[in-house]
């Protein structure tokens, strides 16, 4: 009898492995996913690290928004309140009651559905542009609240809540900084986040969201409880964003009524129409653009007072831009930007994509 | 405990470079022979851009100082980047500006929330984060954060300026009070009542908050007239003290009003309110102003326009912030040829907590800047002063500031 | 109870306000059915060409009604630059497209006129007219020129061809083609329409709060919140919502301990209320639609 040595079973392993990988490209792209995130703090800088962690984060918020919106119908102007509901709800934990950072996600995540089942309720009367408005007043009223006096000794006020001695260091002697370490704890939450939201939108409950989103009417008709499905949709979707939120604590490490404003509801909304309403994967596309357009946009505006003394030199009237106001153009750049995006891809990146595998679906029929 | 990342590469070529270059100053990031990289974060776009000018009218600065040859034969590359007035963002940009741009130091960071969210940051990487752009109080903590240094006298000390005012001369006061919902407003608020001591409880007799999103202070206005208030403290920004003096004339109500120096500029705030519904009014000083005639001949204001003409022409000359901007970076230009030729973090904190009766162009006559090693306030004296005839009379002694810490 | 008229009689002036900019939401919800979250910015940036005008000399006459010309012009050749390109994009892009031109436009202003506050004339006068100088003459000349801008408007589009034209492109864009009414060009000029409006409520809010690049953020929203409570459908029920929550605003800041510092909260949490209640506002007829 001959013996199998180990190289042959490592081989055979391996071997096996490349096949059911390449049978099953989910998987695949899952572990190729899984070894980037690894590898990637390890080979990156700091401030690159914390760039992409900021990017994750958003992406989780963008695609709690995208579960109520795209696969449910419902408009909100307004997710920045529960982006701030699961900061605050770690930064206090934190601060109040000691309790370690892993443990306050869950909390955040629990405390944020039932901000956001009960913002369902009054929601489920309103449809379109009032639901828009409802959660767009949502958003105002945040930090409004936030520093509310009688909650003032839980918030820290306007001044909020500090938590640069708070942060985590990677545990069992791990030969990691703070930077690494927060991607990997933001790393390990998108994935399973994530995982979550293919999960939902593909179980039966998903399609009853779907349902709803394409005919109310029909869907109800079939049975499905409209009240109950949307309510508890919009709690999930609240818990996505409020995750985000919770990991923006531990990112940033500091919490105040102005991280909050309405314009981080915007810059959430312009991400996922941006990505792509109606796919998960476009989330973080769209995190992609909110993060880094606007400093794209704001190194084109830098750069404008050269480029119309440039033209000057061809056209002697085009109108000077002073190098030092130039700077105040950052807005113009990032809003030029936005239209023709929408030029180029009305539906987003997704609806861009959608169109590709169409025209190569008839270029191959 | 952290651990450096690539520990040994690093140090290898450092230590190379150390040996090439044989200067200690090879090793302070940002400073090479030609050159001093300063970094800087403001709103130039969202709800705060308005502030954005002070960021612009820096950069101006030291586009001069470059034309006129450098601190001491190193040009000054000014790095600003755009904070948007969020917190989140002003951390991103503050790390991009150090670990990027590996800059000298961060200069002048604008608000408090934003300042809030680097000052950890900062400290422990052990940049400096100098001259920051906010009034609150608990910027000049040398033990806490030995890297973080405020410049503008404090929202706090100027409150208790107009509380002992107040006591001497309106000793039976009813006062009224309006105050921007937020942590500036507050501020102010607490000096005037810790300066009024006891005295607080019975002398205020209506509190009026406003949030920056309020359209008008048309319904505070009436409200505090009607509280029967005959001193009025006015803790509001430009648009709203302006808003307030108007209403005050409108509905006649003639207190004794005391307006927080955020808001007497006369170009910016009593012109288009009017001077004759701004007569009167009491405020407390440190700059000149650029639209008050006194300062018509003075030689510093003609720097000034002399600066704004060639190097920021587009900018306004009616918005205190461009003083407020010139004036500062001028601070840091003296910072800078203090800490000498051989530039490091260390000798330019060193350098800012060793200024002794430093003068500045468009500091008011008598108000001077002066720190130590114990005392990270720079400038901490304020002169009262009352508006007559369209522009600023100056009466009574220097104040010097007395509130420290938070 | 002295203070309580007080605070009604002042909520109704900046209710005038809020009723101003509502209509003008109003005015462009008939004509695209859509709300333009940069319609403020539009009205902050026509009113800043009204004061260049006057900067430049003409009479305060002259510059309101060539502004107003302006606008028109403006307003429509944004809808057909901007909007016509991507008619067909979901709505959600096109909330997306009025974010970019709010921030443009923001940002365009304060490049163009900087930040410092400017000083804006009224033709009424700022001497006081009632109950002791809590309204003012401009006060009143606002809520005036409100009533004048609905009276014109319920006119135009209830007895002219092209304002029931108008109605019909935006209701149901599909039958109005039928009948043979342009629908892109209605769109456009309801574009022009509103852009008008916003001019005349912007000169007219801008004497009260100043002349600065953010001027109408906050604005518009209370306009939002008067036209929402108001009913989107109705330009008289938005009228009233504006001058509603200008007093429930006033109102709410009396409630004592917590009043003055929420009661942006309370209005917004109000205005909910009133659209659980009643989801298409007050005065809004109801939308059916049909399977």
């Amino acid at each position: 009898m001959k013996t199998t040595s180990p190289v042959t079973i490592l081989i055979a392993g391996i071997g096996a492995t490349v096949i059911t990988l390449a049978q099953n490209w989910k998987l695949s792209g899952f572990i190729f996913i899984l070894i980037a995130g690894i590898l990637f703090p390890l080979t990156a800088s700091g401030v690159f690290t914390f760039q992409i962690t900021q990017l994750l984060i958003y992406a989780i918020a963008i695609a709690g928004l995208n579960l109520l919106t795209g696969f449910n119908g419902q408009f909100s102007l307004g997710h920045s309140a529960f982006y701030a509901i699961g900061a605050y709800v770690s930064a206090i934990l934190m601060t109040q009651f000691d309790m370690p950072f892993y443990l306050t996600i869950p909390f955040a995540a629990a405390v944020c559905f039932v901000f956001g089942f009960l913002f369902g309720l009054p929601a489920l009367r309103l449809e379109g542009i009032y639901l828009a408005l409802a959660t767009f007043a949502l958003a105002i009223a945040t930090p409004q609240i936030l520093k509310f006096k009688p909650i003032e000794h839980l918030t820290g006020g306007v001044q909020g809540l500090a938590l640069f001695h708070m942060k985590p260091e990677a545990p069992f002697g791990l030969p990691l900084d703070q930077d690494q370490w927060t991607f990997y704890v933001t790393f390990a939450v998108t994935i399973l986040m994530f995982f979550l939201a293919f999960s939902l939108v593909n179980s039966r409950s998903g399609r009853a969201m779907k349902a709803i989103r394409d005919n109310q009417i029909a869907a109800k008709v079939t049975g499905i409880n409209l009240s109950l499905f949307k309510t508890l949709t919009f709690g999930v979707s609240a818990l996505f964003t409020g995750v985000a939120g919770s990991l923006s604590a531990l990112l940033i490490a500091f919490v105040a009524p102005d991280s909050f404003q309405i314009t981080l509801a915007v810059a959430i909304f312009v991400g996922m129409v941006v990505g792509g309403v109606g796919w998960i994967p476009g989330a973080f596309l769209g995190a992609l653009f909110i993060l880094f357009v606007p400093n794209i946009a704001e190194h084109i505006a830098f750069g404008l007072a050269a480029f119309s003394d440039f033209v000057r030199g061809f056209i002697p009237f085009f109108p000077t831009i002073g190098e030092q106001s130039s700077k105040g153009l950052t807005g113009t750049v990032y809003g030029v930007f936005l239209i023709l995006l929408i030029y180029v891809m009305p539906s987003g990146l997704a609806g861009l994509l959608r169109l590709a595998v169409q025209r190569l679906a008839q270029a191959r029929g | 405990m952290t651990i450096k990342k690539y520990g040994m590469v690093p140090a290898l070529a450092l230590g190379f470079a150390v040996a090439m270059a044989g200067s200690a100053s090879a090793q302070t990031p940002g400073v090479t022979d030609k050159e001093i990289k300063i970094g800087n974060i403001n709103p130039y776009s969202g709800p705060a851009s308005a502030y954005g000018t002070i960021g612009k009218s820096i950069a101006a600065y030291f586009k001069m100082v470059n034309a006129e040859g450098g601190i001491h034969g190193r040009m000054v590359n000014f790095i600003s980047y755009d904070d948007s007035y969020s917190p989140p963002k002003a951390l991103e940009q503050t790390r991009k500006l150090v670990e990027q741009d590996n800059v000298l130091l961060v200069f002048q960071p604008l608000g408090t929330p934003g300042n809030t969210a680097i000052q950890g940051y900062l400290n422990g990487k052990k940049v400096p984060q100098l001259f920051v752009a906010t009034g609150a109080t608990k910027w000049g903590d040398p033990k806490k954060f030995p890297w973080t240094m405020g410049w503008q006298p404090n929202y706090q000390s100027e409150g208790r300026i107009y509380a002992d005012y107040i006591l001497k001369n309106y000793p039976n006061a009813k006062i009224g009070i309006l105050y921007q919902n937020d942590d500036y407003g507050k501020d102010y608020v607490k000096g005037l009542k810790d300066g009024l001591g006891a005295k607080a409880k019975t002398m205020i007799v209506s509190e009026q908050p406003y949030e920056v999103a309020d359209p008008t202070v048309d319904s505070q206005i009436i409200a505090l007239k009607a509280s029967g208030a005959d001193v009025f403290f006015n803790a509001s920004t430009p648009k709203f003290a302006a808003q307030s003096i108007k209403k005050m004339a409108e509905i006649g109500w003639k207190p004794a009003h005391f307006l927080n120096q955020v808001s007497n500029s006369v170009g910016g705030v009593l012109k288009p309110a009017g001077f004759e519904n701004a007569e009167g009014i009491f405020s407390t000083g440190y700059l000149k102003d650029q639209n008050d005639p006194q300062w018509k001949d003075d030689p510093g204001m003609k720097k000034w326009f002399a600066f704004m003409d060639k190097y920021y022409p587009e900018g306004d000359k009616t918005s205190s912030f461009n003083v407020y901007g010139y004036t500062v970076a001028q601070n840091l230009h003296k910072v800078l040829l203090a800490a000498g030729k051989n530039l490091t973090r260390e000798g330019v904190m060193k350098a800012a907590a060793n200024m002794k009766d430093l003068e500045l162009d468009l500091l008011l006559p008598g108000i001077k800047v002066n720190t130590s090693p114990t005392d990270f306030y720079p400038i901490e004296q304020n002169q009262m002063m009352r508006f007559k005839g369209g522009k600023w009379e100056f009466f009574g002694p220097i104040i010097s500031g007395e509130v420290r810490g938070s | 109870m002295e203070q309580v008229v007080q605070q009604i009689v002042g909520g109704l002036a900046t209710g005038a306000i809020y009723a101003c900019i509502a209509l003008a939401i109003v005015m462009i919800y008939q004509a695209i059915d859509h709300l333009n979250f940069a319609q403020g910015e539009m009205a902050m940036f026509s009113t800043y060409i009204a004061w260049q005008l006057m900067q430049w000399g003409m009479p305060y006459w002259g510059a309101f009604f060539l502004t107003i010309a302006i606008s028109f012009v403006l307003g429509y050749a944004i809808e057909r630059a901007v909007f016509k390109p991507v008619h067909n994009a979901p709505v959600l892009s096109h909330i997306v497209i009025f974010i970019a031109l709010f921030v443009i436009i923001n940002s365009m202003a304060g490049f163009i006129w900087e930040f410092t506050i400017k000083p804006f004339p009224t033709p009424f006068g700022t001497k006081p007219v009632l109950g002791g100088g809590i309204l003012s003459a401009h006060g009143a000349g606002m809520i005036a020129v409100t009533g004048i801008m609905l009276v014109l408007l319920y006119l135009f589009f209830r007895f002219t061809r092209i304002g029931l034209a108008m109605r019909a492109a935006s209701a149901n864009p599909d039958s109005a083609r039928l009948v043979g009414i342009r629908v892109g060009f209605m769109n456009a000029l309801g574009w022009g329409m509103a852009a008008a409006i916003g001019a005349v409520a912007g000169i007219m809010i801008a004497p009260v709060v100043f002349l600065e690049p953010n001027m109408m953020v906050t604005i518009l929203l209370y306009g939002f919140a008067g036209a929402v409570v108001g009913g989107l459908t109705s330009p008289g029920g938005a009228v009233f919502g504006g001058f509603a929550v200008g007093v429930i605003e006033n109102l709410a800041s009396l409630i004592p301990h917590f009043g003055a510092e929420m009661k942006l909260t309370i209005a917004l949490a109000l205005i909910i209320l009133v659209l659980t209640l009643k989801p298409n506002g007050l005065f809004g007829r109801k939308i059916v639609s049909r399977v």
